[in-house]
């Protein structure tokens, strides 16, 4: 099952896709006919077009733990080395923003980017969880963007939190899917595009530490709760957006993510 | 948030009344710590000082009451103590100005960062600080209107009532105002987020067995016994 939490008319609610077998796939045959894949059920029977919901983090969202160059091509991209542990750093509640959501891009920046990540949803208390019983604590997934400006990187405390924990930078969404509607979460195709264009792609399984390995490896010093949330992430293929860019994220089975770029003005900077 | 409501309990006389459970911290913020690593960051892996604030997160599996147990693990000799003057948030801050960041504050508190001791400040493994209890606060938050100025504390740290460590938010790089205008220029701070604001380098460190106490002027103090890990 997919779910998502949206605000409309006055509540937060809980919403479905309307037509759940094909919210993830926009075939030529309904397009043609007219009926849209994206429109939301609501708990309470309503049926509202996407566009018309406010998105937001699909879930009540806890600890979000991030992974840098946990794909060997992205880390090739950024010429880094293997490594013996997870390259593993935080972020803070600030940072989260749904689906269809706006991310600034500040004035004088060179180069920020997305990247397109699978989120792993802690549902279990995990304490020292040996791999083989690591995805019982799994609730389920979503599509992550966790966006970056690489001109604000120092070399304190990487990533520092001046490029990876800005307002409005890690977009969550737009559904959160249960665990067990996926069957293969290490199989998962994933892509970006920009404006339409197809910039990043790549797939799970080329995870250099995988799902099972990151819960073991945290849950050994670091007690997970419902909530937290692994963002596992990105493969090759991030490229620099520039305000007015529509980024989309796509998981296999998980749906689109879209999210556009601001400029400072909309934020009254 | 935090699903261990832990930190809620600790005493919050004025608005918000609660803590949020999200706590970021400061490094290289006291003068020390530069003074420390001396010629050290101008070479590699760091190349040039920092320039914006060097932040990081507790995460809320790491809060922690005052008196709880801090778990050693196996293997590890010690912890350290980083003995830190801790502001906490009253309105929601966003890119604040230096001159009225004080206005978003509702008061302050002490916090322990405790760390397994690392020597690269490059890229350290989260294991070192963000494993469950690292981060007890408290003992209470005292209002703001009580403390005449965040930038002249004198934060006090015992090990076994043997004063170890005596440090003042004078030598802070970035005084209470100006690290709070910085940090909110590009993350938004809530009502009952906590921002330390840095401890004094080289911290303290605490073997199994061992009680720390820090304590800073008009905020009381915040003890906290070392064991070794059952397992």
């Amino acid at each position: 099952m997919m779910r998502a939490r949206v605000a409309y008319a006055g509540a937060i609610h809980e919403a479905t896709p309307a037509r759940e077998a094909a919210a993830h796939r926009r075939t030529a045959s309904n397009i043609q006919s007219g009926e849209r894949n994206d429109d939301v059920r609501l708990a309470d029977g309503r049926v509202v077009v996407a566009e018309d919901v406010v998105w937001l983090p699909p879930f009540e969202v806890g600890t979000v733990i991030a992974l840098g160059l946990n794909y060997a091509d992205h880390a090739k991209e950024l010429a880094f080395n293997a490594q013996e542990e997870p390259l593993v750093f935080l972020k803070g509640p600030g940072t989260l923003l749904g689906h269809l959501g706006m991310t600034r891009r500040p004035a004088g920046v060179k180069f920020m980017h997305y990247e397109c990540e699978l989120a792993v949803i802690i549902g279990r208390p995990a304490k020292q969880v040996p791999r083989d019983r690591a995805m019982l604590h799994v609730s389920g997934y979503c599509i992550a963007n966790d966006y970056a400006i690489r001109d604000y990187l120092e070399n304190w405390y990487r990533p520092n939190l001046r490029v990876k924990n800005r307002d409005g930078g890690t977009v969550l969404g737009p559904w959160f899917v249960e665990a067990a509607d996926v069957p293969d979460p290490g199989n998962l195709a994933l892509r970006t595009w920009v404006n339409g264009k197809l910039t990043q792609q790549g797939n799970t399984r080329d995870l250099i530490f995988d799902i099972p390995y990151l819960i073991e490896y945290l849950s050994s010093f670091m007690t997970l709760s419902p909530g937290d949330v692994i963002l596992t992430g990105t493969p090759e293929g991030v490229v620099n957006v520039m305000p007015g860019d529509v980024v989309a994220c796509e998981i296999d089975g998980l749906g689109r993510l879209v999210n556009s770029i601001a400029a400072d003005a909309d934020f009254g900077r | 948030m935090p699903a261990d409501a832990g930190c809620f309990s600790i005493p919050f006389d004025v608005p918000p009344y609660r803590l949020s459970g999200a706590v970021y911290g400061t490094l290289v913020n006291h003068r020390s710590g530069l003074t420390l690593l001396g010629d050290a960051v101008n070479h590699p892996p760091y190349n040039a000082p920092p320039k914006a604030p060097v932040l990081y997160i507790k995460p809320r599996n790491t809060l922690a009451l005052p008196g709880s147990v801090v778990s050693i693990p196996r293997g590890t000799p010690e912890l350290e103590v980083g003995a830190c003057l801790g502001m906490v948030i009253g309105r929601t801050a966003c890119n604040v100005s230096e001159t009225h960041a004080l206005d978003y504050v509702a008061g302050y508190l002490i916090v322990a960062d405790v760390s397994i001791p690392h020597g690269s400040f490059h890229r350290p493994s989260i294991r070192f600080k963000a494993r469950d209890g690292f981060c007890p606060l408290g003992p209470a938050v005292t209002a703001r209107a009580v403390v005449a100025n965040p930038d002249a504390l004198t934060i006090r740290t015992y090990v076994d009532d043997v004063l170890v460590q005596t440090a003042g938010t004078a030598d802070l790089i970035r005084p209470a105002a100006r690290l709070l205008a910085d940090v909110s220029e590009f993350m938004t701070l809530t009502p009952g987020d906590v921002l330390a604001l840095g401890a004094a380098a080289p911290a303290p460190r605490v073997r199994p067995g061992q009680t720390s106490r820090i304590e800073i002027d008009g905020l009381g103090s915040l003890s906290n016994p070392f064991r070794e890990a059952a397992v």
